[in-house]
């Protein structure tokens, strides 16, 4: 491997949006069979970069870049990604890029369907070739395989819960035969760290093969597990660049910061004495696609944080997304003794609670309005804030000194980077719209805050930015969480109660305190079963 | 860094090819009209004649947009309402302002309640929203086609002299509500030149009355239904709620629109005459820069404009030049060619 030149170089790459410089001179090379972390802060430029080399047209149409990219020696600058998959280069996108509509078989094999010639053929010639399913469906169970995961063929993506969605978009890279350079923008972002792992080790396999892979992840301790090479970002400057044996995760992090990152987290569980009961759920179900709850009760006292973990697709995401009634859901659900109805976000928002969704594109933002008006709007329509009356009190109009200030606050609690409260929420990086969707539910002041995956596509600092917050609010305002999270560690460093969630029901509820194999006990569904055994004998 | 060029180039996207093309065009016009004989005080009395004609119903476009249904095809059917309560005005024999307020006043009822149905259809076809409106908009006017034939008018001025009964296919309003806002603080330069006064005052106060709305809490919710409906709904808003009252704005606004374009033409125009008044309008706000989810104010001050400008001179510039009139040629070849073009962006406005 060693003596051979290398695929791909990126060499003195610089880009900016409207005067704002994104990437600054960046240089790296990659060579076959080499796995480069790429890490940095949010809005280091990490996304815009795959984007240049993947030839996404939003880059031509902010104005292009500068600097060259070779592969093989030869510079390419691609003008659309069909040229750069042409060129060998596969991407798995920080955002997902399926179509809901089909089947995981039919997005693995999309645009190479694997065709049949019918009797129309001889007249017509080649378009008149028929699907040969049988063989497409071959060709995606073999990438599945590969992957070493389990995925129903058949099943649509909109029905997939998120960790699916991830394995069914990594294959469909790997099926293409000429791949030999893949990039994966935060693929590990909506995985459990068991389901990571299993991508962790596809990773290794395909780079067996020879094929190049740039991985991206805010989680550094996967980057350190599986990369060859670390190239560290930080404000689009690419600082280090370095093979990875003997650099620590504590290292990384502080080169993307450029100062000493506190190791720990803020500590959980401290025993503490909480109010009245606040919350009070019992059986509840909720139709959400890949995510069902089946019978699900608890209660939540007021001050508490109270965790939400477990596998991806068995439920978790469903308690809040039914509660908040974004999905059919049944059972009872009572805050302070009133009951709440389960089909209204508007009565559940009404009655005190406020949800920040997993799915920040779908549900989360306003892509295509201003900041303000992102983290404003919910305040605005439940509570009438940010409204100040004209005509002598005729009309109440939107208050917007009022919404500027609220964003201005929010952008200097949460380090957001922006350029200014008008700016688009789409220009943000994925990191910074996470940030964005928490500032709209602080900016209600609920009494009881679902947060479903909040780190999801943070950066080391960043995330204790969050998880600190959300413990400030906790503190300091009373404010009761639930929090649902695929990441243990960070559900228990807030957390007062962790509840595992498997097969749509609580498996069991821990302290934080509790041993790591107790967690992965009930996670496995393993002590379920035995329960259940035990009965049966 | 030279700071100018960035700014230049900023404002050419801004403000878009098509618009920089269609202003120096008009502009070329203007410059040749004298030379083919047309008056140019003429000329302009009547751009902003018809640019205050036309106004309202580029408008009445703009709360459907920003719901997210779409441009709409169907303004027909608040043209109808519109008509309904100019016809009932001139059968009760009002006249002068209480004619003009007066059918305004009875039209509105209609528009509401068409306004209302209209929008729970859209609602359940969404994603097809504006061939579903063409067709609706097509269905009113055919339905109307027959009605005005059946309906007990009896005003002498609005029927068929020679049968006694059934509506005429255009019935002065003079003598009921012909020019009255017109008129209103006219300002006369010469024999040839009318600035319209009171007429562009009604539809800047309809304009700055729906800039409002648009500001109010409703008015924000709307937007963010168009922008995002599932963002919508997770902030407790009713998407459904929401659209059908954006419908219900885009009715009134058409009715009050007709009603405002007879006064100021002097006739109403019943039967199948409300059926290309969509596309006009259409046509004029997508050259004004509005895209099929997102319109402004200004889209709708530049694009009447500039559209109705168009219209005016490409005309009767050509005419005069060829003398020959092919006037309606080219107004079905303007505004269908830039309703073509801006639909064929649309995807990559929306993304
Ligand atoms: N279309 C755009 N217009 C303007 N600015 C943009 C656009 N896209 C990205 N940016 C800006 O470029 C910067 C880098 O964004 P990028 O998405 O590359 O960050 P990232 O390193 O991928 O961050 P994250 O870890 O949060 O995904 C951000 O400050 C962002 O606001
Ligand atoms: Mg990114």
């Amino acid at each position: 491997m060693g003596q051979q030149g290398p695929i791909l170089s990126v060499e003195h790459v610089s880009k900016e949006f409207y005067g704002n410089v994104v990437l600054n001179d960046v240089c790296f090379e990659l060579k076959a069979g080499e796995i480069l972390g790429l890490v940095g802060e949010n809005g280091a430029g990490k996304t815009t970069l795959m984007r240049i080399l993947f030839g996404m047209p939003v880059i031509a149409e902010t104005g292009g870049y500068k600097g060259r990219i070779c592969l093989d020696g030869q510079e390419v600058r691609f003008s659309s990604p069909f040229d750069a998959l042409d060129s060998g280069i596969g991407m798995v996108h920080q955002e997902f890029s399926l179509i809901p509509g089909f089947t995981t078989t039919e997005n693995i094999v999309l645009n190479r369907e694997s065709m049949r010639p019918s009797i129309l053929n001889d007249v017509f010639g080649d378009r008149m070739s028929v699907l040969d399913r049988p063989d497409m469906r071959k060709r995606a169970e073999a990438a599945i395989a590969k992957l070493g995961v389990k995925l129903d063929p058949d099943l649509l993506i909109s029905e997939m819960p998120v960790g699916h969605k991830q394995f069914t978009e990594i294959a469909r890279e790997i099926t293409r035969t000429k791949t030999r350079i893949l990039v994966l923008d935060e693929p590990t972002a909506v995985l459990t760290e068991s389901e990571a792992e299993v991508l962790l080790a596809a990773l290794r396999n395909i780079a067996k093969l020879g094929i190049a892979i740039i991985f991206i992840s805010h989680r550094l301790r996967e980057v350190v597990d599986v990369a060859d090479r670390v190239v560290v970002l930080r404000d689009g400057l690419a600082i280090k660049d370095l093979p990875v044996a003997g650099v620590s995760v504590r290292d990384i992090a502080s080169w993307m910061v450029g100062r000493t990152v506190a190791a720990d987290a803020v500590a959980g569980g401290e025993g503490r004495e909480f109010g009245d009961e606040l919350l009070k759920v019992e059986g509840l179900w909720v139709d959400m696609p890949g995510e069902t709850v089946r019978d699900v009760s608890f209660s939540v006292r007021k001050g508490e944080i109270l965790g939400f973990g477990g596998l991806a697709g068995q439920g978790k995401l469903g308690i809040p997304n039914g509660i908040m009634g974004l999905y059919p859901a049944g059972g009872s659900v009572g805050l302070r003794g009133k009951g709440v109805p389960l089909d209204s976000p508007r009565a559940a928002l009404e009655a005190g609670m406020a949800f920040v969704s997993e799915d920040r594109r779908g549900v989360g933002l306003l892509l295509d309005e201003s900041l303000d008006w992102n983290i404003a709007f919910t305040a605005m329509q439940v509570q009438g804030a940010y409204l100040r009356p004209i005509l002598g009190g005729l009309f109440k109009i939107r208050d917007e000194a009022g919404m500027r200030k609220l964003t201005e606050e929010y952008v200097g609690a949460l380090d957001i980077k922006c350029t200014s409260p008008k700016q688009k929420a789409k220009e943000l990086s994925g990191g910074n719209q996470q940030k964005i969707c928490l500032a709209k539910a602080f900016a209600v002041k609920p009494d009881l805050l679902f947060v479903s995956e909040p780190t999801r596509g943070i950066d080391v600092g960043a995330k204790k930015l969050v998880l600190d917050t959300l413990h400030r609010y906790n503190r300091e305002y009373g404010t009761t969480i639930v929090m649902v999270s695929s990441e243990l560690e960070e559900l228990r460093a807030i957390c007062d109660r962790i509840a595992i969630v498997d097969e749509g029901r609580i498996a069991g509820i821990l302290p934080p305190t509790a041993e790591l194999p107790e967690f992965g006990l009930l996670m496995s569904g393993l002590a379920a079963r035995n329960a259940r055994e035990a009965v049966n004998a | 860094m030279p700071k100018s060029t960035p700014n230049i180039k900023q404002f050419v996207t801004d403000f878009g090819w098509p618009r920089i093309i269609i202003f120096f065009f008009l502009a070329l016009l203007f410059a040749a009209a004298p030379f083919v004989g047309v008056r140019m005080d003429a000329s302009i009395s009547d751009v902003f004649n018809r640019f205050g004609q036309n106004g309202l119903f580029v408008l009445a476009l703009v709360p459907m947009i920003q719901s997210g249904c779409g441009l709409n095809f169907g303004l027909s059917i608040g043209i109808i309402a519109g008509l309904i309560g100019s016809t009932l005005s001139v059968q009760l024999g009002l006249i002068g302002f209480g004619g003009f307020f007066g059918a305004v006043a009875l039209a509105l009822p209609f528009a509401v309640l068409f306004g209302w149905v209209y929008g729970k259809l859209l609602n359940k076809v969404k994603g097809e929203e504006m061939t579903i409106a063409m067709y609706v908009g097509f269905a009113g006017v055919m339905f109307m086609c027959i009605m005005w034939l059946v309906l007990p008018y009896t005003s002498p001025t609005m029927v068929w002299g020679y049968a006694g009964k059934g509506l005429r296919t255009t019935i002065t309003v003079e003598g009921f509500y012909r020019q009255v806002l017109n008129e209103f603080l006219a300002i006369r330069i010469g024999p040839n030149f009318v600035f319209p006064t009171g007429m562009l005052l009604f539809d800047g106060l309809c304009a700055y009355l729906l800039w409002l709305f648009m500001r109010t809490k409703t008015g924000t919710a709307m937007t963010a239904v168009g922008s995002n409906p599932d963002y919508a709904r997770a902030s407790g808003i009713s998407v459904d709620r929401m659209r059908t009252t954006s419908v219900i704005i885009s009715t009134v606004l058409g009715a009050v629109g007709i009603v405002v374009f007879q006064q100021s033409y002097g006739f109403i125009q019943l039967y199948t005459a409300p059926l290309a008044m969509p596309f006009a309008a259409v046509a004029a706000i997508l050259i004004g820069g509005a895209s099929v989810n997102k319109a402004s104010m200004v889209n709708v001050l530049v694009g009447a404009f500039l559209f109705q400008g168009l219209l005016t001179m490409t005309p009767s510039v050509i005419n005069s030049a060829l003398h020959t009139d092919i006037s309606e040629v080219v107004r079905l070849i303007v505004s269908n060619g830039i309703i073509i073009y801006a639909l064929t962006r649309k995807t990559k406005v929306a993304k």
